[in-house]
């Protein structure tokens, strides 16, 4: 994967871009280990909490009501965020909160001139909006201080998971990585050598750098609290050591209080890394105001994001899509994502929450073909710990493009929407439909080959269908559909019950034939 | 679940696919339930349930074919069909497109209806309470769990206690039951290649249980699976659960 930033709006169809990746031998291993290992992980953790599918009603409660009044706790939040000292901006898009934070950081550096670094904590939302490159424009180096994100960074690469980011790296490619980045060319390979080397490395920024960026998990309104959790100690060192925190969050990450965490921090660790608590969980409020010199930051800021989560909001059907608390379970879950990775999803949120949230956030101007990366298996939304019905909200949005495609002259450039109607006229009459039998059995003669038992099999089929015949056969279609053997075996019996006749004229009933040659044995089902 | 010696009518729902493709399991279901001493029915304007529509995004076509399936089955004592998609297609949206129609009387018929309705297997071990029917199999089966059986009509052990009490079968558990076979209606060929990679593991799983078929509840995960089982040349078959429970000693294979 090249340098270039997972970017909907220039991104490959989903399934293109999958294509590609899926020929990459060492990047499908990968993926499948991580998820393998991360799944089994999260499934003996839930396994043994008794409560655990009340906690995700209880988790799917919380998110739902906060979304049902988003401004109110929105507002309270700013209130009590102010009043601890705190500073809140409102960005109504991606550009308003780069621009935002470019401007803040720039102030950061006081009477010392404009600082040339930051450091940051792994933020989704700061991917989302493009932030380092926004600051590298502005002659801002942002370094990346969570492990994954640091080989991300450090590998020219894009993260592929959201709680995960450089889960399709192994151990070796990591110490390649270092090896050249980091100038260590004896490295070792062992996880305490790759450990040692980021933690060298990273030290001294923490140490130096006096601005720092993060993205935040829970935004508590009753407290104007910020909650962050995370696994490295990396984060605590963000939010303790810097003179000034930057903290970008969409707006959806807001929660109404304090003892709601009682729920989601029971559902995060468990669903995202498989365990029963994270190693730190930061919590705090505005800036300690006191001289005595406590930690944390002298200057605090916090930037809302609305970036077309309003837009969600408004549509009844998708707005669960915002409840969601970037666990990533659903992501380690999906088969398709087991076999692709996230690099295919040509957006930061990659697996099945990324296919309803990519093209929501783009508005449906782009990534379309999102919503069909799945085979509506279901397995995502079995393990979401707040309960988002992914599967309706695929079909939703499914909806919403075909609309696109139906609208006006489209309809004429697109074969799968011209058959998908002509087959639902079909089905509108049973006559239609028993002549559309009859034709499809003619349409496929060309096509049939006997194989060794004698048996017709179609071993190709044209244009779109050919994905079918790519590593499949298909069988013809019997001589005989179910419907005529059913309606010539009633007429058989017709002349012998009288009460065929009854019911609303248009059924056919049949009763057992006591001399029916496949009516054997002796099974009486009981 | 119903005493012993209770005679229900049942109206079959055959499914479109089914109808065209897969006649034999529609035979099929017909020979259990009537062996079990029930009345079968074949209501004529039947077509289709809309499952392939809704899913890829056609709502508003998928409508009409709501209303007919009412139109049909409504009044009926009981309906079962031989497929879970298109059962978990009913139970999931039928109360959710009936609402959007805005029609009352659509969705007090919905209401009514939906209790009614069966996936064949769960016809057999929750409304008549069965396990045992009479079928005689002697053949090293392993069964397939249809995301839909599994996770939306929540079938769990029903198919495999049906299967279980099937005298002389070997019954093999397949590795990673409750994984996706990748074929998702559309999506086989909307993503060819992600599904062929899916169907890739669910093949293997079966080839490691060396079964001489793969059986199941939905003809359509049966059809993607036999497909490739076929195109390898494999000499392992799909076979509807149904088919094997209608296989008597002493009658067909």
């Amino acid at each position: 994967m090249s340098g270039a930033a997972l970017d909907p709006t220039t991104a490959p169809k989903f399934q293109v871009a999958a294509k590609a990746l899926m020929g990459d031998s060492q990047l499908r291993k990968n993926v499948r280990h991580a998820t393998n290992v991360i799944q089994k992980k999260r499934a003996r953790v839930v396994e043994e909490m008794p409560d655990w599918q009340e906690l995700r009603e209880s988790g799917k409660e919380i998110r739902r009501h906060t979304m049902r009044h988003l401004d109110f706790y929105l507002e309270q939040f700013e209130r009590n965020c102010t009043a601890a000292g705190g500073v809140v901006h409102w960005a109504k898009d991606a550009e308003e909160a780069r621009q935002i934070v470019v401007a803040l950081v720039k102030a950061s550096g006081g009477a010392g001139g404009s600082p040339t670094e930051v450091i940051k904590i792994k933020s989704m939302t700061t991917e989302e909006i493009q932030l380092n490159k926004a600051l590298e424009a502005a002659g801002i180096h942002a370094y990346e201080t969570d492990l994954a994100e640091l080989i991300i960074q450090l590998g020219h690469d894009q993260p592929s998971h959201i709680v995960v980011p450089a889960l399709h790296k192994n151990r070796a490619q990591i110490r390649e990585i270092f090896q050249r980045e980091m100038n260590l060319p004896d490295l070792g390979g062992t996880p305490q050598d790759l450990a040692d080397a980021a933690r060298k490395f990273l030290r001294e920024k923490f140490l130096r750098v006096k601005t720092a960026v993060s993205g935040a998990n829970f935004l508590i309104a009753e407290t104007g609290g910020v909650c962050i959790v995370e696994s490295e100690g990396n984060g605590r060192m963000c939010l303790t050591l810097p003179d000034t925190l930057i903290s970008v969050a969409g707006i959806d990450k807001v929660i109404p209080r304090f003892q709601d965490l009682e729920v989601l921090l029971q559902l995060l660790p468990r669903s995202a890394t498989g365990e029963r608590m994270n190693p730190y969980n930061s919590l705090w409020a505005g800036v300690d105001k006191t001289s005595l010199g406590g930690d944390g930051p002298r200057t605090f800021h916090v930037v809302l994001m609305d970036n077309a989560r309003t837009e969600i909001l408004a549509d009844e059907e998708s707005r669960q899509t915002l409840h969601c608390i970037r666990c990533g379970a659903c992501q380690n879950a999906c088969p398709v994502y087991q076999q692709t990775g996230g690099h295919a999803y040509g957006s930061v949120y990659a697996g099945p929450i990324g296919a309803i949230l990519t093209p929501q956030l783009m508005e449906m101007h782009h990534a379309q073909s999102l919503p069909y990366a799945s085979s509506l298996c279901g397995a995502c939304y079995e393990v979401c710990p707040v309960k988002i019905n992914i599967p309706e909200v695929l079909i939703h949005l499914r909806n919403k493009v075909v609309k696109q495609q139906s609208s006006g002259l489209n309809i004429l450039a697109n074969p799968e929407v011209m058959a998908l109607k002509a087959v639902a006229m079909v089905f509108r009459n049973e006559t239609v439909f028993h002549a559309a039998q009859k034709l499809g059995r003619l349409g496929e003669l060309p096509l049939s080959r006997k194989d060794g038992q004698g048996d017709a099999w179609i071993e190709w089929l044209p244009g779109m269908l050919g994905g079918w015949t790519q590593v499949r056969d298909l069988h013809v279609m019997p001589k005989q559909t179910f419907r005529q053997w059913f309606e010539a075996r009633g007429k058989d019996a017709a002349g012998r019950r009288a009460d065929d006749q009854t019911g609303n004229g248009t059924a056919v009933r049949a009763t057992r034939r006591p001399g029916d040659t496949v009516e054997k044995g002796t099974g009486n089902g009981r | 679940m119903e005493s012993e010696g209770y005679s229900l009518r049942v109206s079959l729902f055959i499914t479109c696919y089914n109808d065209t493709l897969f006649p034999d399991t529609g035979k099929a279901v017909v020979r259990v339930l009537e062996r079990l001493g029930h009345t079968v029915d074949f209501p004529a304007g039947q077509t289709c349930c809309g499952q392939m529509h809704w899913n890829t995004g056609y709502q508003e076509e998928a409508m009409p074919l709501l209303s007919r399936f009412v139109e049909q089955f409504k009044g009926s004592e009981a309906v079962v069909s031989p497929s879970t998609s298109c059962i978990a297609m009913m139970r999931d949206h039928y109360p959710i497109m009936a609402e959007r129609s805005k029609d009352k009387k659509l969705q007090s018929d919905v209401a009514e209806l939906l209790p009614k309705v069966w996936e064949f297997s769960e016809f057999l071990t929750q409304k008549l309470g069965l396990e045992d029917v009479g079928a005689y199999y002697p053949h090293r089966v392993t069964f397939h769990a249809s995301c839909h059986g599994l996770r939306s009509l929540h079938l769990g052990d029903g198919p495999m206690r049906l299967l279980r009490a099937v005298r002389g079968i070997d019954l093999v558990e397949i590795e990673n039951l409750e994984q996706c076979c990748g074929f998702g209606g559309t999506f086989a060929i909307k993503n060819a290649e992600v599904s062929s990679a899916m169907l890739s593991e669910k093949v293997r799983g079966v080839l490691n249980t060396r079964a001489e078929a793969v059986t199941g509840c939905d003809n359509s995960c049966l059809m993607h699976i036999g497909g490739a089982l076929h195109r390898e040349r494999t000499g392992v078959h799909p076979i509807h659960l149904a088919e094997i429970l209608a296989s008597e000693e002493g009658g067909q294979p």
